[in-house]
């Protein structure tokens, strides 16, 4: 479904990512791991059109994703809960969720199940989203996301700076959410919770792959190795 | 005394129409437009030139530039002033700055230094009296249109789904641009639609009285300052602020014809020593 | 022992004491050998470069772009004139008073100013130099709305007077530039540009922003009322629209945008152009002024850095270098 072949980018002069090689089945949940500035965001980036591509192909479903448009990337069924939530402060909850209609695609996910899946959202709909707590806001960026009725989800760091109840609220709900099929791709930080969920774990390291494998199977070693590159 | 507060709120609402595509265009993509007042004596200008190619009457004439208004704010954003769009304001400055000089003298070029006006026949001059108040038609109607134009912007904001966009493209650029929203045509069509706000303000200027090529600086002053006393990020601010300069002017104009717009400034400035914020800001970063 | 040193100059810029002395030498000699044409159009250029320094100054290192600086070039005009006929000051004296009574009155217009950041700090202090230009214009005492006349040198013979303004004139230049250039080299000029990339970095250092800000800011006042004293010296005539004209700013733009914003060369490079401009195309009037604003709109929408910004980033080219390079010691 999705596959990436030397990826490189770069911000401006300084180089982020040196050649990633990465692909994706439907229905999987990876996880991609990684120290700070090992790229994890940047390649997010790329995949959703906000950077572009140095150089290596990208598809998606088969698709070129090299040239696209940021703008059009939501509606080929890619969509991404970014880093830090990044919620529309002149919206209130509920606006902030329609933004994800604008995909124009249909599906399972709509105003009423996200309400479902999260329910204290359904009692703030017409607060404005900054009213809200971290982890609600947590839940208003991935009920964003999952309106657009995306095929790959991609959720970069939805843990950070959450405290681990809500970290634990937010996760139990992921199974829910990959019932009809939907693709996962979870960016984390630590790196237990990433492997509990996960099926398959990539990890980056100063812009490169430096370890994959299936989830139970890696060794705290192997990891330590990849991640830190000791 | 009444009469005089009564022709300030008037003209205040003419010069809500000049302000309100400023607080627009700032609001939604933070470019401060200092071509603004020139664009808006194009407008009038343009407006005389139609109905004199065209024979249509003044109100018909408006009506057919509203929408060629709009197209021509989206070009322009989408082709040239998108460019200039960044966290340094030096470029969108200088680039409607240089907009401002080449409408000014093309202007000058083919309609020469002599005033203008738009023929509207009768409402010019129409008035009628309540208990022993005159009242203008024509600034009754520009009022009226002011309202109108604030609730619809203020509706297209809060209840519309391109307001929506207007509001996340301005509030995040790239989050908008992930939920599948394109900025550059976003930021066109705001311009677009302030732009149809300028042709309106002009057309009805020209009614008002006479305008000149040189005349548009003055009028960007009167809609910052519009702007700035109201309050920004707000169209009802915006008209509030508007109201209170067309009525200050007055009161200025009445105790001495020179020190009318003086008058109009000093408030402003007082309103910026005070209250910067402006009267009915709404708080955005 | 340190493994590096700290270099500042490069093959270009070494020529400069050189470039300096060549332009010199027959700049300062001109009066005895050349037309007084020549020295009013030097002097008037003198003004226009003097002011885009200023400007150049206030946008390029203060991060502050102002619509309304024409606001003190009237000011320090008028200064002058009003110490010129009422108070019995000699005119070339009166400039570096008016200069400095700029720069004070620049303090409270401060106040106002920074209430407002960015675009809207701009058009705020043309909305200042308005009330400038109408206040001034409703002072009878100066003539009001139609201006007034230099009389204060009316006894002073053409040929000294003209080259008394233009060596003022000269001075001025040279004191504009080595000031600013060592400025720039400074301690002090360091944080400016700390200041313009990234204000909240450098408070964080330990630099005073808002200080530095108002510093520049008074500043740049300054050294417009310098130029509009020394204008309004060699025109002899003053109006309000004449001294409050935006015009003022939108050549000073024109120069540094042209030039290149932010370098020192930018200005000079700006104000040749524009002279050059000037006099072969100013009589084609209108159409003149429309062809200047195309070039400023292309020029900021194709090469942001300018004329010179271009030449530096392609060559290296750099004759007044602020930047400090770290070298390996071998």
């Amino acid at each position: 479904m999705l596959q990436a072949q030397g990826i490189t980018a770069a911000y401006g002069d300084a180089q982020a990512l040196f050649g990633i090689d990465f692909s994706m089945q439907a229905g999987e949940i990876v996880a991609l791991i990684g120290a700070n500035g090992a790229g994890k965001s940047t390649f997010l980036k790329t995949l959703t059109g906000l950077l572009p591509v140095k150089s290596g192909s990208l598809t998606f479903d088969g698709q070129s994703l090299n040239k696209i448009d940021a703008g059009d990337i939501v509606k080929l069924g890619l969509a991404m809960v970014p880093e830090g939530r990044r919620l529309f402060p002149s919206l209130t909850v509920e606006e902030n969720l329609l933004m994800g209609t604008l995909s124009g695609r249909q599906g399972a996910w709509n105003l009423a199940r996200v309400f479902k899946l999260f329910p204290i959202l359904q009692e703030k709909r017409y607060m404005p989203s900054t009213s809200l707590s971290g982890g609600q806001q947590q839940m208003v960026a991935i009920g964003r996301a999952l309106m657009s009725n995306p095929r790959l989800l991609l959720c970069d760091e939805i843990s950070l700076g959450l405290a681990p109840v809500v970290i634990r609220e937010i996760y139990a709900a992921l199974p829910s959410i990959v019932e009809e099929g939907m693709s996962l791709l979870i960016v984390e930080q630590d790196v237990q919770l990433a492997m509990q969920v996960s099926s398959r774990v990539v990890c980056l390291q100063e812009g490169l792959v430096s370890l994959e494998g299936k989830s139970g199977e890696l060794t705290r070693d192997q990891i330590s190795k990849a991640y830190f590159g000791i | 005394m009444t009469e005089i507060i009564l022709q300030g709120l008037l003209l205040g609402g003419l010069y809500a129409l000049f302000a309100l595509g400023q607080s627009l265009m700032f609001g939604v993509m933070r470019l401060t437009n200092t071509a603004q007042g020139d664009f808006i004596i194009l407008g009038g200008f343009f407006a005389i030139s139609m109905v004199a190619a065209t024979g249509l009457s003044a109100g018909w004439g408006l009506l057919v530039i509203i929408p060629i208004a709009y197209l021509a704010g989206y070009a322009l954003q989408r082709f040239v002033l998108n460019g200039t769009l960044g966290r340094d304001p030096l470029p969108s400055l200088v680039v409607t700055f240089g907009l401002s000089i080449i409408i000014q003298n093309l202007l000058l070029e083919i309609y020469s230094a002599d005033p203008r006006s738009l023929e509207v026949g009768n409402i010019a001059l129409a008035s009628f009296s309540l208990s022993d108040i005159t009242i203008g038609v024509l600034p009754l109607l520009t009022f009226g249109i002011a309202v109108f134009a604030t609730i619809c912007l203020q509706a297209l904001f809060s209840y519309t789904s391109l307001g929506r966009s207007f509001r996340a493209v301005s509030d995040d650029r790239e989050a908008a641009q992930l939920m599948g929203l394109k900025p550059a045509i976003v930021y066109a069509q705001a311009t677009g639609i302030a732009f149809m706000l300028i042709a309106l303000a002009g057309g009805l200027q020209a009614m008002r009285t006479t305008i000149a090529p040189s005349d548009g600086p003055m009028l960007l002053l009167f809609a910052f300052e519009a702007v700035i006393i109201g309050g920004m990020g707000s169209f009802w601010g915006t008209l509030v602020g508007a109201l209170l300069l067309g009525l200050t002017q007055q009161i200025g104009f009445r105790l001495d014809p020179g020190w009318g717009i003086w008058f109009g400034h000093l408030m402003f400035l007082v309103v910026l020593v005070i209250r910067p914020q402006g009267l009915f800001p709404k708080t955005r970063g | 022992m340190q493994a590096y040193e700290v270099i500042r100059s490069n093959r270009f810029s070494k020529a400069l004491p050189w470039l300096t002395l060549l332009i010199l030498i027959p700049a300062i000699s001109l009066p005895v050998w050349g037309e007084s044409s020549w020295m009013r159009e030097v002097v008037e250029i003198a003004c226009y470069f003097l002011f885009a320094m200023m400007w150049n100054l206030l946008a390029g290192y203060g991060g502050m772009v102002s619509i309304g600086q024409q606001a003190f070039f009237g000011f320090g005009g008028y200064v002058m004139l009003i110490l010129g006929n009422e108070a019995g000051v000699n005119p070339f004296v009166a400039i570096p008073i008016a200069a400095v009574m700029t720069t004070l009155i620049a303090w409270p217009v401060s106040v106002l100013a920074f209430r407002l950041q960015g675009g809207y700090f701009a058009i705020g202090s043309w909305v200042i130099a308005e009330v400038f230009r109408l206040s001034f214009a409703n002072l009878h005492w100066v003539g009001g709305g139609s201006g007034t006349s230099l009389t204060a040198l009316r006894d002073i013979d053409k040929v000294t007077r003209e080259s008394t303004t233009y060596w003022i004139a000269l001075a001025c230049v040279v004191i504009a530039i080595a000031g600013i250039y060592l400025f720039l080299r400074s301690k002090r000029g360091l944080a400016l540009l700390a200041i313009r990339d990234n204000e909240v970095a450098a408070a964080s250092q330990g630099i005073d922003v808002q200080r530095m800000k108002l510093a520049v800011y008074l500043i740049a006042a300054g050294g417009a009322g310098l130029a509009g004293a020394l204008y309004f010296v060699s025109n002899l005539r003053i109006s309000p629209d004449a001294a409050f004209s935006v015009n003022w700013t939108a050549f000073a733009i024109f120069m540094v945008v042209i030039g290149g914003l932010g370098r020192i060369e930018g200005p000079i490079v700006g104000a040749l152009l524009f002279w050059f401009l000037n006099k072969f195309f100013s009589d084609y009037g209108s159409w003149y002024l429309i062809g200047l604003g195309l070039l400023a709109i292309v020029v900021t929408l194709f090469f942001r850095d300018g004329l010179w910004g271009a030449l530096h980033r392609r060559y290296g080219l750099s004759l007044f270098p602020t930047h400090r390079f770290l070298k390996q010691r071998n």
